[in-house]
């Protein structure tokens, strides 16, 4: 009875695209169609999740640095201030939107709304839960990689466009920094690969049965973490911002709606990250009990967590130990960890070989 | 590559609205991408003209200004003032009251301190390093609300000593500060100096060398930073402070991280200062016999007190009216912030936020 | 390091230096022997200008300097009695880096102009300030003040 339930719950989101696929049938769109269809529910369902995750981990974020520094946090609005954000984010729409006179307009304009493309495309491959992805690729960590490089692109364009000194430095910075660090993060993540075999998200997942890549891969999930929080400009790595040093870096120039969508992008970079950690890493959507999308959610806010922790805490290193950082050790310690896991497997497959 | 990629150095404000300037100063510096190239500092964005002022008030109406100047402590500043006209009338303070000011202004010291270390930190990029002091600042400020009724611009100090005697509440909050200010220093050091990246970014960062920092009249912290053991409390004392024994922390690299460091040690100094002063305060009065209309004679008086940014000199003019003929501070930030312009040279973009923080400077101060 | 800098002061310029008689650390010096005794007392180890500053006594400037040696804790104040019409004396910034910026500000609140500095311009007030604040005869004029003409 309560496996049931259990099971129930589990499923409950293929229930309901169940009843939608139903729904088109009944309505009497043929496979194409319906296909087309379903598409758009997963788009949608995609970008529900991901504002619906920003907007809490917005708040769980203030109320977190609130606790960490001693102080209530927000506490005015809804009970106990959790609605803060929902107020915040209204108030930046209703703000006006000023474009900087002698900005190249379009591109100031594009950047706000292409941040929000790469963590949306890589959302889509992530399992939720069980058969929880909009799309299952066979080559889905490939297409995380590539699509997540993709965000360095607005990031510039930001800097670019807004025609501010402080921006434009903010840029530079920013494109430097994603671009080494996406080295030793696809390195970190081939460890994994190299164990399981497949680039196939749910594969990865359903190899973690046993026992979860991050006691296999301890080195690489430190990797990994570390370079998350430089790719999604985080503190400390938040050098692009830089808020004592830049004023805001790259956002100086935004403001009202554009700025908020910045901030949102920010905040869905980092459940995208917290998201690929926890499917390669912390064994996905798989646990006893609980729904598999529970699961996965409490992880990803568990690693979450500890992002805020790690912004809260240090201080903001300088641009050139940041490089010297990425390429003079993350590098080589990712390389040597492919090198061993490789070794290792390679013994373990095979025997010693004599 | 024969020829090298030709590159345009190019003009940055930092400031005067920026978040890390602490105010409203204003660098204009000459970046080469990420480095410094050439700097100009420019202030005068907060000059309310106090020295003016102060001509055509009487002279306990300057001693409200003198909080403005730096606000962060305001009781040190009333004290450097108060202690020029006392020189120059030649009041005889009570001893009590002697005490009651030196007490103030090492709380005043750890106050001021704890702003800029906080700040300093912020600017550094860990926020959470500002909330922890700001805390202790709290405590102290509660104290001094007790005593004078102000958080800020506190006209605590009168001509002739102090304008109210510590209370039971005042003790109340002694307690409470007590227990707190030991428990905070050892809880900072490991929040702030055991981190790996506050070291990579002070160290070296900003060095300042002994010659140098006394030719550019450097005083207090920054001064101490570079190795020079100067401090007027215990070479040139005043009030009552030649009786103590003050332990002056200095350091030898006159960077960053020292500048840190010593102001984090004289917190401590202070600290333990502040308890034996309790401990030895005398009954008595706490305001001298001064007429009811002060009008020293004719003549001038330049008085130094050791602030926590170093040392604010006040010059006193009398021609004999119930106004001063002329007043000067020599402030201590303006004088420490001459240097920037030459160190800034040849430091990173983050650099130049962490000397400018590193320096502890209040505009109120630099501008007058 | 001479320990005594007024013995050595009175030996080598008895006749440029003037001792006030009620406080023993201040003496007046003429503009014209000003840079030299400065320059001495640099070289006798005075270390450290704290301050320099200016009084407007109507019919003069007075500047005031406060040299310390920070290791002895010697302390000497200096006076310079300038002309009212023409205020000028030499500039100390070669010998002190902090002279730099006093002067400045000196210049700036009370129009004296310090020869040879490196950069003498405004420094609290801005460029194109009509006058000089400190000075008695200063008429605090809001509309020539801010740049604007008067209707």
């Amino acid at each position: 009875m309560l496996s049931n339930i259990l099971e129930f719950f589990d499923n409950i989101f293929l229930y309901i695209a169940g009843l939608i696929r139903h729904f088109f049938a009944w309505l009497g769109f043929n496979a194409t169609v319906t296909e087309i269809g379903m598409g758009l529910v997963y788009f949608i369902a995609i970008i529900a999740v991901c504002v619906l995750c920003a907007l809490f981990y917005v708040i769980w974020e203030r109320k977190l640095a609130g606790y960490i520094q001693r102080r209530p946090g927000p506490n005015r609005l809804g009970p106990n201030g959790w609605f803060q954000t929902i107020a915040d984010a209204i108030k930046l729409l209703t703000k006006e939107d000023v474009v900087p006179l002698n900005a190249d307009r379009v591109v100031h304009l594009w950047a706000a709304l292409l941040i929000f493309v790469p963590p949306m495309l890589s959302l889509a491959v992530i399992p939720f839960g069980r058969q929880m992805a909009a799309l299952d690729l066979s080559i889905g960590l490939f297409y995380l990689i590539a699509v997540s490089a993709l965000s360095t692109i607005p990031i510039f364009m930001a800097g670019w466009g807004s025609n501010n000194k402080y921006s434009l430095m903010g840029a530079m910075r920013g494109v430097s920094q994603m671009i080494s660090y996406e080295i030793p993060m696809v390195f970190s993540l081939l460890g994994v690969v190299l164990i399981t075999g497949t680039l196939e998200m749910q594969s990865i997942v359903a190899a973690q049965n046993h026992i979860w890549f991050v006691f296999l891969q301890p080195v690489a999930f430190i990797i990994y973490l570390i370079c998350g929080l430089a790719e999604t400009n985080r503190a400390p790595f938040d050098l692009p911002e830089g808020e004592s040093e830049l004023t805001a870096g790259i956002y100086t120039e935004y403001s009202g709606m554009r700025y908020a969508l910045f901030f949102l992008a920010e905040y869905c970079n980092l459940f995208v990250i917290a998201s690929i950690g926890t499917t390669v890493f912390l064994g996905g959507w798989q646990g006893p009990f609980l729904p598999g999308w529970v699961w996965f959610l409490g992880k990803t806010f568990v690693l979450f967590s500890f992002f805020i922790f790690c912004r809260w805490t240090f201080p903001r290193i300088r641009v050139d130990q940041l490089m010297n950082f990425g390429w003079k050790f993350l590098v080589p310690i990712s390389l040597a960890n492919i090198l061993i896991t490789s070794i290792v497997l390679f013994v373990f497959n095979n025997g010693l070989g004599w | 590559m024969s020829d090298a990629v030709k590159t345009q150095t190019y003009t940055l404000n930092l400031g005067p609205q920026h978040p890390s300037t602490h105010g409203v100063l204003h660098v204009v510096v000459e970046m080469d991408g990420e480095y410094c190239v050439a700097s100009k500092t420019k202030i005068g964005y907060l000059h309310r003209g106090i020295e003016k002022l102060a001509e055509s008030r009487t002279y306990p109406q300057v001693i409200p200004y003198t909080d403005r100047l730096d606000y962060l402590s305001g009781i040190s500043n009333n004290l450097a003032y108060v202690l020029a006209v006392e020189k120059l009338m030649g009041v005889e303070v009570p001893e009590r009251a002697q005490y009651i000011r030196m007490i103030t202004a090492e709380l005043m010291r750890i106050a001021s301190h704890m702003v800029g270390i906080g700040i300093y930190i912020m600017d550094l990029g860990a926020v959470t390093g500002a909330f922890y002091p700001f805390q202790l600042r709290e405590r102290v400020l509660e104290m001094l609300s007790q005593l004078c009724g102000a958080r800020m611009t506190f006209n605590y100090i009168r001509i002739g000593g102090v304008a109210a005697d510590l209370n039971e509440d005042f003790f109340k909050h002694y307690e409470a500060f007590l227990k707190e200010c030991p428990a905070f220093i050892k809880q900072y050091h490991t929040l702030v100096d055991d981190n790996e990246i506050f070291h990579a970014r002070t160290k070296g960062i900003g060095k300042i060398t002994a010659e140098k920092a006394l030719n550019y009249g450097l005083t207090g912290p920054n001064l101490r930073a570079s190795g020079v053991d100067y401090d007027l409390r215990r070479d040139r004392p005043y009030l009552q402070y030649g009786k103590y024994q003050i332990n002056v922390a200095t350091t030898e690299h006159g960077d960053c991280y020292d500048r840190y460091m010593v102001r984090m040690k004289e917190v401590e100094e202070s600290f333990r200062l502040i308890q034996q002063f309790i401990q030895d305060i005398p009954e008595g009065p706490i305001m001298a016999k001064v007429p009811k209309v002060i009008k020293p004679p004719v003549g001038d008086a330049y008085h130094e007190a050791e602030n926590p940014k170093g040392i604010l000199g006040c010059y006193v003019a009398s021609d004999g009216s119930t106004n001063p003929y002329r007043v000067h501070f020599r402030r201590p930030s303006f004088s420490n912030i001459a240097i920037y312009d030459e160190i800034f040279i040849g430091h990173k973009m983050a650099d130049l936020v962490a000397i400018l923080a590193s320096f502890d400077i209040v505009l109120g101060e630099i501008d007058a | 390091m001479a320990t005594n800098y007024k013995e050595s002061l009175l030996k080598h310029y008895a006749d440029k230096v003037t001792f006030s008689e009620e406080k023993a650390e201040e003496f007046w010096v003429e503009k014209e022997n000003f840079l030299e005794i400065m320059s001495y007392l640099k070289r006798m180890g005075m270390d450290l200008l704290s301050d320099i500053t200016s009084v407007d006594a109507k019919e003069y400037f007075e500047v005031v300097y406060q040299l310390f040696d920070h290791a002895s804790g010697e302390h000497f104040t200096i006076k310079v009695k300038l002309d009212h019409e023409k205020p000028e004396i030499e500039s100390l910034a070669n010998l002190w880096c902090s002279a730099n910026w006093l002067e400045r500000e000196v210049y700036d609140l009370m129009g004296i102009t310090f020869l040879n500095h490196p950069n003498l311009e405004r420094i609290l007030l801005w460029e194109g300030f009509d006058g000089y604040p400190l000075r008695k005869d200063f008429v605090n004029d809001h509309h020539n003040r801010m740049g604007a003409k008067p209707q």
